[in-house]
């Protein structure tokens, strides 16, 4: 079967089928069709018509986030290609592993602005891994076979093929042989970290008093979680997690501190701040996390361990650099730990525990508020990520998109499982949310998969109810509908005296319901807290149908805490007056 | 203090639009860039110099590594090394400063101008432009820097 004549179209498919993959995300386009046509002829690879290529991108990427599996996009070219983009650099900035393959006009026409003409790799070029014009249909079997390598090992991330339409032609048939492997010399990640450096990050956590473990995105792409879990509950050290970390140590843990960094926790963020040794696995010390650099974490020594070299000591000096694979190098920390006698009951520790809990009951999270009733009449956004955390029990996929909806989930779902959180945490993209939920629900149809979402970005891919209806996705799409983009106004509030400039719809608003209905969904309104819990309660229950449950809540609530712009991790806003400085 | 950074990296097409879009990308400045194929008909060297501060440095040496074209990087000016630099200047004959050049810096001559040729290291160059600055050169051009380590460190691959 592998080795019988194929055309660079058939080779294409049949290399993705011996991949592995099982679907892919795509919309056709003169360039791509003998692509499309040899998709047509056999069975391996099922084809996901989306409604705008960025939508396939997403969708590709939230089923890579939800298996580990790398996703995969098809897209024509030009305007195709350019749709992609957004897709790209959303998992470009989160290191997602996905493959996006874009037709191109024929060989000979490049460069000569013919028609739908974009040079795919020059547009791309700083928003991914790697990328491969195709030169021959020979060329395709291993230029497959390195994408794949290339996007799923080290730091993974997206890796483009952009093949001319000569390329895949039918009429031109090549011996089909499939790399057994991949040899490239200029690419070999990490794997173990240095054993040298091991032994000096347990000195200091030996002789630690106020440690923080501080991990990231890094820890669940390397499926590490369990050995995070494992050294934390080893030390009985306090854990935070980034925004594209949460999941990584279990939400409702009491060891767990929430988020870090501008809408963390408040124990979180003072945990950094006073901590006398913080060890980072897997996140990278984005400015959404240490806010002013110069005044980060002074009293803290650092352990960083990241498979990126170049994430190392970038923004953050790191006293004991550790370049590796997560789950190698703490599965070595843990080894050197248990080689040693160490005391896990210091009274050190403990006091500091006790700190953390003081914090956390001056100024943590309310997670009853459900429990506490309408405010002033209306329902919280918190509310609704607390009912619908009560009605899925902890245990659904949740897609976001971006602004206030999305940090209100982070910090009131409690992710207790690796994967189980979907969102864009380094590009911000809006639209992200239903798009990378289709991706999810293919990949566990038994599984409820919520995207929480806002009237904002829920518009930016909203053709996308149309694949669901196609495709038969029942995703529940939970829109805080706050009449405004959030978590702008929200700025406009505290920074720019309050001018709401282009920041509300002036009425234009759309009938969410009816457009759901439209689009052949469920839609469902709540407007009074009372009827909260029963919607949620109705549109977690229909299993086999999207519902789309429309929630006023309160327009004027922000979120908190939040970092005030330039200053150190324990200079936060606590509440519109209230705030932990003078 | 000038830094002099050299790298392999596949000899590809688009190889090094990913090198040069690096720079501007992630804001880094870079003085000169050299590019040239090696004996090795599969791999190119490029040569770069940069006045960053040793992190800026570390941290372009990394990001250079990261791309999946490049085959090794090296910073040169970690020890002892080589950096030469070639420079070519035109005078008018009648404002020529004989004095300053040998016969042998003479690489063409027509009726009213003089061609010059100069190997240096990139300070020597900078002080002889500022020398004959008086003598009105009326081109000069700069190869930008090259280098190689002194001592045994070499930059090659086996194959």
């Amino acid at each position: 079967m592998d080795k019988s004549n194929k055309s660079g179209a058939e080779a294409l498919i049949h290399s993705l089928h011996l991949e592995g993959v099982e679907l892919m995300f795509g919309y056709p386009g003169g360039a791509a069709l003998h692509i499309y046509d040899a998709i047509f002829n056999q069975n391996y690879v099922d084809h996901i018509l989306v409604r705008h290529e960025q939508g396939a991108v997403h969708a590709a990427d939230g089923y890579a986030r939800a298996t580990g599996k790398p996703g995969v996009a098809l897209v024509t070219s030009g305007p195709g290609a350019t749709n992609a983009i957004t897709g790209l650099a959303t998992a470009y900035m989160d290191s997602t592993p996905i493959v996006v393959i874009s037709g191109q006009v024929k060989s000979g026409l490049i460069g000569t602005d013919s028609f739908q003409e974009t040079d795919m790799i020059g547009v791309s070029r700083p928003i991914v891994k790697h990328s491969f014009l195709v030169q021959s249909a020979e060329d395709i079997p291993e230029i497959v076979k390195k994408a794949f390598h290339i996007a799923t090992t080290g730091r993974p991330g997206p890796v483009v093929i952009d093949i001319p339409k000569d390329f895949t032609d039918p009429e031109y048939k090549f011996e089909f042989n499939y790399p057994s492997d991949v040899n490239m010399r200029s690419y070999n990640p990490p794997k173990e970290g240095d054993m040298s450096r091991i032994k000096e990050a347990v000195d200091l956590i030996e002789n630690s008093k106020r440690p923080v473990i501080y991990s990231g995105g890094g820890v669940i792409q390397n499926d590490a979680s369990e050995e995070l879990t494992a050294l934390a509950k080893l030390l009985n050290f306090p854990v935070t997690n980034t925004l594209m970390g949460l999941g990584a140590f279990p939400g409702s843990d009491p060891q767990f501190m929430g988020m870090l960094g501008m809408h963390g926790t408040y124990q979180a963020n003072m945990a950094m701040h006073n901590a006398d040794l913080i060890i980072a696995v897997g996140a990278r010390f984005d400015d959404r996390i240490t806010n002013d650099p110069k005044q980060f974490a002074l009293g803290a020594k650092k352990i960083h361990i990241d498979v990126d070299a170049a994430s190392v000591s970038k923004i953050i000096h790191a006293d004991i650099p550790i370049v590796g694979s997560a789950k190698e190098c703490l599965t070595a920390l843990i080894e050197e730990i248990n080689s040693r006698d160490l005391n896990v009951n210091d009274p050190d520790i403990l006091k500091w525990n006790n700190q953390i809990s003081d914090w956390r009951n001056k100024h943590g999270l309310n997670h009853s508020l459900l429990e506490q009733g309408p405010q002033n009449g209306k329902i919280l956004p918190q509310q609704v990520v607390q009912s619908l955390y009560k009605e899925t029990e902890g245990e659904a996929f949740i897609t976001s998109d971006v602004g206030q909806h999305q940090m209100f989930a982070a910090q009131y779902y409690h992710f207790d499982k690796p994967r189980q959180w979907i969102n864009s945490g380094g590009l911000g993209t809006m639209g992200f949310g239903l798009p990378s939920a289709m991706g999810v629900q293919l990949a566990y149809p038994e599984s409820t998969v919520a995207c929480v979402t806002g009237e904002g970005s829920i518009q930016m891919c909203i053709q996308e109810l149309s694949t669901c209806l196609q495709y038969g996705l029942p995703i529940k799409i939970i829109n805080l509908n706050n009449a405004a983009l959030g978590m702008v106004r929200q700025w406009q509030d505290m920074q720019y005296g309050g001018r709401h400039s282009s920041s509300t719809y002036e009425n234009s608003l759309p009938d969410f319901i009816a457009l759901a209905e439209s689009y052949g969904h469920v839609g469902i309104k709540v407007a009074k807290f009372e009827d909260l819990e029963s919607a949620m309660k109705e549109c977690i229950s229909l299993k086999d149908r999207l519902v789309f449950l429309d929630v006023d809540v309160d327009p004027n609530e922000h979120v908190y805490p939040m970092l005030e712009a330039g200053n150190a991790m324990d200079h936060m806003w606590l509440g519109k007056e209230e705030k932990t400085w003078k | 203090m000038k830094k002099v950074i050299a790298l392999l990296m596949e000899n590809q097409p688009g190889a090094l639009s990913r090198v040069v879009g690096l720079f501007s990308q992630r804001g880094y400045n870079i003085e000169t860039l050299v590019v040239a194929p090696t004996t090795d008909p599969t791999l190119s060297r490029l040569t770069m110099s940069t006045e960053g501060d040793e992190n800026v440095v570390e941290q372009i040496i990394k990001q250079l590594d990261k791309l999946i074209d490049v085959v090794m990087v090296t910073n040169l000016s970690d020890s002892e090394f080589v950096e030469r630099e070639l420079m070519l200047i035109k005078f008018k004959k009648d404002s020529f400063p004989e004095n300053t050049f040998e016969e042998s810096n003479i690489v063409s001559e027509a009726e009213e101008v003089i061609n010059v040729q100069v190997v240096g290291t990139s300070t020597e160059l900078d002080a002889l432009i500022t020398k004959t600055k008086g003598n009105h050169p009326i081109e000069i051009v700069r190869s930008g820097s090259l280098g190689i380590s002194s001592d045994n460190n070499t930059l090659t691959i086996e194959n």
